[in-house]
């Protein structure tokens, strides 16, 4: 399994920077936002989390719809699933997806803070959507396998997998945001909006691969 | 005499290993493809099945695998103790397509199988030195030719140990010195107990292989008998 994450990672490294494309965008999306709303400083300030979140979760779905695709149509997926006797269909999405997190969420948390300079957000707030988008992008890519792995079999899947992915990836949203709005608006609470976006990350660490895996299974043809 | 000792000492070294397939059908997209097809195979034993386009010979290899579902009959893998519980689990299954990675190198695609397959046999160097590609390790699978990257995927049988071989036209795009080298791994793999089902057009030179012929758009009642390869593959245990 060791060798499946390092192989995940390689590939996302090497063929053509996932990563970089995903932070990439991120930075359309962010920068694109002060031209759109003007130059309110105070006003940026306060669509600074909401941005920073949309924009995460938009660049997020922008490679789920490769996660199995690519393994697919080189075979690779076929030897995966004769190969569950030895690793459960569940672990082997399970890596997958925690490789995905590494490679094409993980530099969008990390590129986060720099972002939020560009939307004059304080160092509180933007610590705190940093630390929201941290726990919360886990959930994206575990919710992002079971729309990848129902796609599969499509070539033009990507808008599909977008589409089926939002709803169940808006709860993330709205407690990411709030989370991060708490931390700087005084009388809200910043723990109980933040441990339900833990709960909610770790719910999809469960049922994402779970569904993935059952989708996967029946997708061979 | 000596023959029924011989079998009988080979039997209690493999266990009573056997696939035995029993009156399989198999469909496409609800369409049925092939019915009524019936062999056994034991350690030593090969099988090719032949037939034109269209037969159903992928198709049963890939439910021989359980990557789609039999339609009706029977799939039993026996006596393949704690080691080899399940059919899949005791197969490689090299199909049309490689399986491994353009971006990464030849070394990394085949390390890769050999540490998520287990049951290490040959080292990576090893496996390419025995396909013929000793030294282009470190190329990415990318730029290799068509026969190469086939040649490559033949070395993932290599890397890790699995008695049943279950092969979709391992030959195609292969040279005529590299069907010579894989004939000999063929061979060999029989003679230490394997077990081959092959399905390819091209003659493979496997000797002693059993064939099971799958005709025209729906094949019935396709029968073959591999009961014991042993007195043809050379070297034995």
């Amino acid at each position: 399994m060791l060798a499946l994450l390092v192989r995940e990672i390689r590939l996302g490294i090497r063929a053509g920077g996932g990563a970089l494309t995903g932070v990439l965008f991120f930075l359309a999306v962010v920068s694109a936002i002060p031209f759109a709303v003007g130059p309110d400083i105070s006003l940026l300030a306060r669509l600074g989390p909401a941005v920073l979140w949309i924009g995460a979760l938009l660049a997020g779905l922008l490679g789920l719809d490769r996660l199995f695709q690519a393994d697919r149509e080189d075979g690779s997926l076929d030897l995966m699933i004769v190969a569950r006797d030895t690793h459960l269909l569940v672990a082997t999405v399970f890596v997958k997806c925690v490789a995905h997190w590494l490679v094409a969420l993980l530099p969008l948390v990390v590129a986060a803070p720099v972002f939020g300079l560009l939307m004059n957000m304080d160092a509180v707030a933007i610590g705190a959507a940093t630390l929201t988008l941290l726990v919360g992008t886990p959930a994206l890519a575990f919710v992002g396998a079971a729309g990848a792995s129902v796609t599969v079999a499509l070539p033009r899947g990507g808008l599909l997998v977008s589409v089926l992915v939002l709803p169940i990836a808006i709860p993330v949203l709205i407690f990411g945001v709030s989370a991060s709005y708490a931390a700087v608006n005084e009388p809200d609470p910043f723990l109980p909006p933040f441990l339900i976006l833990a709960a909610l990350t770790l719910f999809m660490a469960v049922i994402g691969p779970l569904a993935a895996a059952v989708a996967l299974r029946y997708a061979a043809d | 005499m000596l023959r029924c000792e011989e079998a009988a000492i080979r039997l209690s070294m493999w266990g009573a290993m056997q696939l035995a397939v029993v009156d399989l059908a198999g469909e496409r997209g609800g369409e049925p493809v092939f019915s009524g097809i019936s062999f056994l195979l034991v350690p030593h034993g090969s099988l090719v099945i032949t037939g034109p386009n269209g037969a159903g010979k992928s198709t049963l290899l890939r439910v021989l695998a359980g990557l789609l579902p039999s339609a009706g009959g029977r799939i039993a893998w026996e006596g393949g103790g704690e080691d080899w519980p399940t059919l899949a689990g005791s197969a490689h299954y090299l199909g049309h397509l490689n399986a491994m990675k353009p971006a990464l190198t030849v070394a990394e695609n085949l390390a890769f199988w050999r540490a998520f397959h287990g049951s290490h046999r040959a080292s990576v160097i090893e496996a390419l030195d025995r396909v013929g590609l000793s030294g282009t390790g470190h190329l990415p699978f990318g730029y290799l030719s068509t026969g190469q990257k086939r040649r490559v995927s033949i070395a993932r049988l290599l890397v890790s140990r699995r008695p049943l071989w279950l092969l979709d036209e391992p030959t195609a795009g292969l040279d005529r010195a590299s069907e010579a080298q894989f004939a000999e791994m063929m061979d060999e793999h029989l003679a230490s107990g394997g077990m081959i089902v092959a399905a390819t057009h091209l003659p493979l030179g496997l000797s002693g292989a059993k064939t099971l012929e799958m005709g025209g758009r729906r094949t019935h009642g396709g029968h073959a008998e591999v009961l014991d390869g042993a007195a043809t593959a050379p070297g034995g245990l």
